[in-house]
Formats: structure tokens, sequence, C-alpha cells
């Protein structure tokens, strides 16, 4: 369920036309990590846009999610540079200690994991993002020890 | 810095703080629009551009003069400028270099762009990956307002034009101008055809012109240092510098800029470094999933659209990613083809299957189960979606797989042949095994080894049981002894 008043304060910063489907969608992302059903219904009637167009988009782009996403968001870098460095072990090693596929949560709403394109830190290949850290020359044994850091304290 | 180097398009960069206008303008910044505003029509703003010889960053390479005045020319109720910041290729960074650090050239110079041809509205577009870019560039705008330089009669002139800023929202097609104009209207990115090119009919079907990043912060430049100056740079048909984002397996990756002309192996060897380790250049990827590679026979050729189009490379993105003999040039078309056959947007089918087709075929060699019809095969494939796809995404989608297929042929026969992939890449290719010599029994692969192909007791050597075996590599990877040996 989306805080109807948080959805105002985004609502207010449009002019409330078509063409602001996306930057509208955008926000309510960065907000909730996810768009929620109840908002995206609101959205479409507010912007005047049929709903089924609002799904096209919220589907068609990779930035937006229908699922709520981890507290801690998961990047592996698969840019070119970070695949000719070892990237697909790297992301196999971050699959199986999370026990997700891309796209995916943990159960316990911790991690989420994503497969980005490359994040401009070529030179320290392979690069591992856990939400705004980066970390290089990633080695499939490093893994643990960086979601150690991030997993909550039981 | 190096004498090769030709800082035009990043001379701030790291230079001056990016977040103070004052910075920018302490170094000759938005002297350009002043001057423009004051003393220049608007047409010989565009005159200066086209003179210059300035032709665009963005892939295609075409005259930005020319493009400016179809639209210039062109009939309709407003004008429209837009800056494509997606860099959607996998392997570049050096248009978000610029976003980041001098976002106050780009606005400069799509404020001298909206005034040569008549724009009322910019918007900048900035790929997904990018949310220090965008705001960056958000600061950039609030400030120019704020000075005077974008909103309601700019510097008291009767100049009206202001821009927005576009988060991208994750996809690589969004980079064509096309389904970026989609994008900005609120639809999904998907291409259309052209003509109309976007210069008649552009957002909400007013005249657009759509330009690159790089290709935009030449313009302040340009205007500053006058036509002639800048058209005395570079070669005959290639003006100006090219800013290069030069990654892979090179000692010092980061970004050069060098005037057009400059051989390719002054870029690799001197600007990057040479290769890591020293071991040889096999080949250098230029311009990513919609780029080709060019061998070592080419590294003397200069860095210009003639001379990298006649190799069947691309300048296009301006990223070089350097590949040594470590790296397998089947599995690098396959990477890219799986990179565009996630991106198709599906509209079309030459590309919507033909990429999935090309994948499909690249995987089972790589898995050892190619044949050599496959070789031909794909060439077809190739043919047909670079003359039927909608856009170029798949038009260009093959060129990584004509490149290796012309240049590499050996390594693809030797995967269809022998089924040996001879750079060890391949993983269902390989074959691992522990040197009992070297192991110490420390467990460390054990540990790893998803599928219990390894036993061993501790401080013995460990042995692997090849039916097992799924060849992933994570013993190798982590021995810290050099212990598991690869073969193919
Ligand atoms: C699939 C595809 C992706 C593209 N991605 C980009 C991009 O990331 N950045 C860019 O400037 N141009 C990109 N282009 C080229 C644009 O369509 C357009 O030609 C360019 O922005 C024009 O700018 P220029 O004249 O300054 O080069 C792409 C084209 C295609 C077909
Ligand atoms: S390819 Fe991973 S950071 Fe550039």
């Amino acid at each position: 369920m989306t805080d109807p008043e948080r959805l105002e304060t985004i609502m207010s910063r449009y002019e409330g036309v078509a063409a602001d489907l996306i930057p509208v969608l955008q926000d309510i992302q960065d907000d909730c990590n996810y768009l929620p059903k109840d908002a995206l219904k609101i959205v479409a009637g507010r912007l005047n846009v049929p709903l089924t167009q609002v799904y096209s988009v919220a589907t068609f782009y990779k930035g937006f999610s229908l699922e709520p996403r981890g507290v801690h968001h998961v990047q592996v870098c698969r840019g070119t540079t970070c695949h000719l460095h070892g990237g697909t072990r790297l992301q196999e090693g971050v699959i199986r200690r999370l026990g997700i596929e891309p796209g995916q949560t943990t159960p316990d709403g911790q991690f989420s994991l994503e497969q980005v394109k490359c994040v401009g830190k070529c030179g320290a290949a392979p690069v591992l993002a856990v939400g705004e850290d980066y970390f290089g020359e990633v080695g499939v044994d490093g893994v643990t020890k960086i979601l150690r850091t991030y997993r909550k304290p039981k | 810095m190096s004498k090769i180097e030709f800082p035009l398009v990043t001379r701030n960069l790291g230079a001056i703080d990016p977040e103070s206008l004052e910075a920018y303008a302490a170094v000759g910044g938005y002297a350009s629009l002043k001057r423009a505003l004051t003393e220049m029509t608007s047409e010989a703003v565009l005159e200066a551009v086209d003179k210059s010889g300035l032709r665009g960053r963005g892939g295609g390479g075409f005259p930005t003069g020319r493009k400016w005045r179809f639209c210039r020319e062109a009939p309709g109720e407003q004008k429209f400028i837009i800056c494509n910041g997606s860099e959607g290729d996998p392997g570049a960074f050096l248009d978000r270099a610029v976003m980041e650090g001098d976002p106050h050239a780009i606005v400069e110079g799509m404020a001298l762009g909206a005034y040569a041809i008549g724009a009322g509205q910019g918007f900048i577009y900035v790929g997904h990956e990018y949310p220090l870019a965008a705001t960056r560039l958000r600061q950039a705008i609030t400030a120019a307002r704020e000075q005077g330089f974008l909103g309601e009669k700019i510097l008291g002139t009767p100049f009206s034009f202001d821009i927005q800023v576009r988060r991208g929202a994750g996809a690589y097609v969004c980079g064509e101008e096309t389904a970026l104009i989609n994008f900005i209207q609120g639809n999904i990115g998907e291409p259309r055809n052209r003509p109309p090119y976007p210069p008649q009919k552009g957002l909400w079907g007013q005249p657009t012109i759509i330009n690159n990043v790089e290709t935009w912060a030449n313009v302040p430049v340009i205007i500053n240092k006058g036509a002639e100056w800048f058209a005395a740079i570079g070669t005959k048909d290639s003006k100006g510098t090219k800013v290069f984002s030069v990654a892979g397996r090179v000692k010092k990756p980061g970004i050069v800029e060098v005037p057009m002309g400059t051989p390719l192996r002054q870029v690799i060897f001197d600007l990057g470094g040479g290769i890591k380790k020293d071991r040889e250049f096999k080949a250098v990827i230029t311009s990513g999933p919609g780029g080709g590679v060019l061998p070592k026979q080419f590294l003397d050729i200069p860095v210009e659209f003639e001379s990298f189009q006649a190799a069947g490379g691309n300048l296009g993105s301006g990223s070089m990613v350097v590949m040594d003999d470590g790296c397998c040039m089947v599995d690098v078309a396959r990477y890219f083809l799986e990179f565009s056959h996630e991106e198709s947007c599906g509209k079309c089918t030459p590309c919507r299957e033909g990429t999935k087709q090309l994948l499909k075929i690249l995987t089972e060699i790589t898995k050892g189960n190619g044949t050599e019809e496959d070789l031909g095969l794909m060439e077809e494939l190739c043919a047909t979606m670079a003359a039927a796809s909608l856009c170029g995404l798949g038009q260009s989608a093959v060129n990584p797989v004509l490149s290796t297929l012309k240049y590499f042929r050996e390594e693809y026969e030797a995967h269809v042949r022998e089924k040996k992939c001879p750079a060890l890449v391949c993983r269902p290719l390989l074959k691992y095994t522990v040197d009992p010599e070297t192991c110490t029994g420390c467990l460390a692969c054990l540990r790893e080894c998803q599928v219990g192909a390894i036993t061993g007791d501790v401080e013995e050597p460990q042995e692997i049981d090849q039916e097992l075996c799924v060849k992933c590599g994570m013993c190798h990877a982590v021995c810290k002894f050099d212990a598991v040996k690869v073969e193919s």
C-alpha cells in the first residue's frame, strides 16, 4: 500500500500530463523501492493515461520493479571489461550465496540482486555494488565477506 | 599529461569544481554564449558549427551543422533539442565523465544550439546507471537559470530557452533517437521507421535535434576558438578530437582525448599503458555491441570515422575494450549477442528473432556443439538482420559476429572442428585437473566446488572427478598455489 501523502508530494512536482508518466514512476520507485499496484492506478487516473499504458511502461523498463526490492540492492557488473575479468563467475558466486536470481529478492527482504552494465569502474573489474558502495577486483571467495557486513545481526 | 593528448571536451575534467558555475565561468565558461547572443546572429552560430566540420560523436558521425540546418529550416510551431546521454554501450564511460565532470559545458552547448535553430525547450536524457550525472546536470541547470544563462530572455536578449533532465529507466534501445523521443513522451522505448527524421518530425511531431554529450560539449569550444581553429585539428573528414574510454586488459584504463588521426597504437599502448602483464595484444573492440573487433594488423590506422569503418570497426560510442590472448573471440561475440538479445525491444522480427538465433548458435559453438555449417548460417542471418532490422540495434548487433568471423575464423574452427577453446575460456571445452605436486591440500577448492567433484583429505593432493565437474572454474579461481590446471 502506498502512503497517500507521499504520493501527493510526488504528484505535486508535476504538471500532471501524460509525458510525466515515467518521471512520476521513477519517483515512486525511488520512494518505495518498487511500484505498488494501488499507486499505479492512482497515477493512471491523475495523468489521464490508460492503466494498460502504465503497466506497459512499468514492465518495459528494467529500472522499475513491481515487487519490493531488498533493503540492500546488490548489483553485479556485467559490462564488457568485467566480463573479460571473470564477471560471470562473480555473478554465479553471488547468486549462490544469496540463493536468488537477478531480479529477485531474498525471502527475508534483506537483499535483491540485479545485473547492470558497466558501472564505469572498469579499472577495478570485476565490480560488485551493494547500495551505493562499490567493490572492485572481487574474487569469488571475497563475496561472502562483503555480504556479511550488510546482513542484519540476529 | 602526455603530448599525444589534446583535451578540448575533457579540458575541465578534474580541473574545476563541477558543482560551481563560478568555477566554470572562471575558465572562460559561458563566454561563448554571451558572445553569440550579443555579437552573432543565429545563422552565424550555425555557420560556425557547419564550417568547423564537427560530426556527431554518438555513433553515426553525421555532420552536426547539416543536421542543425535541416531542423532550422523545417516548419514547426516550436522546436526542441535533446542531449543524448544514454551511453548504453556496456564498455563506455566517457559521456558519463563529461556529464559528471563538466555539466555546464553541455548546458552552454545546448543553449548555443537552441539559439542557432530557434528552439525553446531542451531535454537531457541521462542513462539509468548514472544518478550522479543527472544530479550534477540538474544543479548546473538551476545555477545557469539563476545567473540568467537559461530561462526567459537570456542575458537580456529576446532569446528564451530552458532545459529539463530526464533520467533513463533502463533500456539500451532508448539511446536510439526515435526510441528516445518515445521515452520523453512517456511511452515505451520502441524505435520507429525513419524518415521522417527527427529534425523534421521529432518530439511531439515537432522539429528536433538530437546530439550526443560529446558533440554538445564541443560546441562552446567551436564558438570560442572559431571554426577555422577547430577544423585545423584532425584529418580531412574527421575534425577535432575524439574522447575514448580505454578499458579491458590494459595497464592504465581511463579516459583519453586525442586529435582525430592519432594512430590507434598510441591510444592503446602509450595512453592505455599497453597490455596487462605484458601479454600479447589480440584485438580491440570498439563501440561495444554495435561495433566490431580490430585485430593487430589495424594497430596503425588513424582514429577517425573513415579508417575505422573501412577496417570493420566503428568509432561510434568511443569505447575501446582491449583484449589479450586470454580472451576468446567466440565468447566475446556470444557476450555481445546476449546483450543485444536482452535489449532488443522486440518490435521488429529480424532483430528479435535474429539476435535469438545468433545467440543460440554461438552458445552451442561455445559448448562444442557447433558445426562448420553454423558459421555460414550465421553470416546469412547477419546479412538479413543488417538489411531488414528496423533500427540500428538490430542492424549493428551483427558487427561483433561478422568481424570476429572475418578476423578470427580459425578460432571458430577450433571450436567447431576440434572442440577446443584455444584461449581457455569456453567452459564446456575445458578440462580441470589438480597437480598433485603443487597442491597443498588447503581445501579451498573443495569448499568452493558446487557439485562435490573435488575429493581429498586435508594436506593431501585433491582430485577432480571429471564426470561430476561442471567446469565452472571456481577451484582454479580460488587456488592460491596455482595447483589447479586447465587445458582444452
Ligand atoms: C541501439 C542504439 C543505441 C544508441 N545509443 C546511443 C547512445 O548511448 N548515445 C548516443 O549519443 N547515441 C546513441 N545512438 C545514436 C543515436 O540514435 C543518435 O544517432 C545520436 O545520438 C545522434 O547524435 P550525434 O549526431 O551527436 O552523434 C544509438 C543508436 C542506436 C541504434
Ligand atoms: S565493465 Fe564493469 S565496471 Fe566497466
